[in-house]
């Protein structure tokens, strides 16, 4: 999609690993950060074990790592609104929306609304929304 | 077709690196375009000079580094990604000062900025991990 001389394309983000046993979770964080200043269509994605980087009240204290789990509820002043948790993945590991962190953005045609980011969305429908991206990096 | 090519494992430890580097020879050799190869996490060990594989393996940052010089191709190192692993180039090096630096050649070092970049230039983004 062209809008002037600017490009913009859909930029997906595929978050598919537990936050702390490597290093994918906080670096994938770096790179959407990162792009968000450039204006481009950006989703991110929860799926696997990757929905325990949103897990509500983590603590890093004892394994000595920075606990970036602060930075998602930033995304929203970064204009990142859409950000998909798959259903399953949640299921599968016992877990439900309520143990995740409340993800919100300002709605700036909407005066400025707090509305949600997370969507919740089945594998088959999560499928269909890789689909239509143009550039899906996953970490 | 002009890709962007994303790598983000080390070499040896994973396939990753021998992977991209077979797509990206045969991408060429089709006469497609590289526009860029971008090293992330521990991808960016791919730029080390001083990687020493025994005779009979593969040398893989030389691979890279002579695809480089062949076809001028742009490989980047992330430089977050770089300077927590000790990647360096002289610039990097002098500006920490550390006292060497290690980065082959036909790599350089530079920010996200570049990934998002081949992203929205390339055609195709390809992304060599698990």
């Amino acid at each position: 999609m062209e809008d002037g001389d600017q490009i913009i394309k859909k930029f997906m983000y595929m978050n598919r690993k537990a936050p702390y046993g490597t290093i994918y979770a906080w670096e994938s964080l770096e790179v959407v950060l990162i792009a968000a200043a450039f204006d481009q269509d950006i989703s991110l994605v929860f799926a696997d074990d990757g929905v325990y980087q949103l897990m509500d009240g983590q603590n890093t204290e004892e394994v000595g790592m920075k606990n970036f789990s602060k930075t998602y509820s930033a995304l929203g002043d970064y204009d990142i609104k859409k950000i998909y948790i798959e259903q399953e993945s949640l299921e599968e590991r016992g877990l439900s929306l309520g143990d995740l962190q409340d993800l919100k953005y300002e709605d700036e045609d909407d005066d400025w609304a707090e509305k949600d980011s997370i969507i919740l969305i089945s594998r088959a429908e999560l499928a269909k929304v890789i689909d239509e991206q143009d550039v899906v990096f996953s970490f | 077709m002009k890709y962007g090519i994303l790598v983000n494992e080390g070499p040896y430890t994973h396939q990753a690196s021998d992977s991209a580097l077979a797509f990206t020879k045969a991408a060429l050799e089709k006469g497609h375009e590289i526009f860029r190869v971008f090293f992330y996490h521990d991808g960016v060990n791919n730029g080390t000079s001083l990687a020493i594989p025994p005779q009979d393996d593969r040398h893989i940052p030389n691979q890279w580094s002579e695809l480089a010089k062949e076809h001028n191709i742009d490989l980047v190192l992330c430089v977050a990604a770089a300077q927590r692993r000790g990647l360096l180039d002289e610039s990097e090096a002098k500006r920490n000062s550390k006292a060497a630096s290690n980065m082959i050649e036909g790599f350089r070092i530079s920010g996200l900025g570049q990934l998002i970049e081949a992203g929205i230039q390339g055609d195709r983004m390809v992304v060599f991990g698990d």
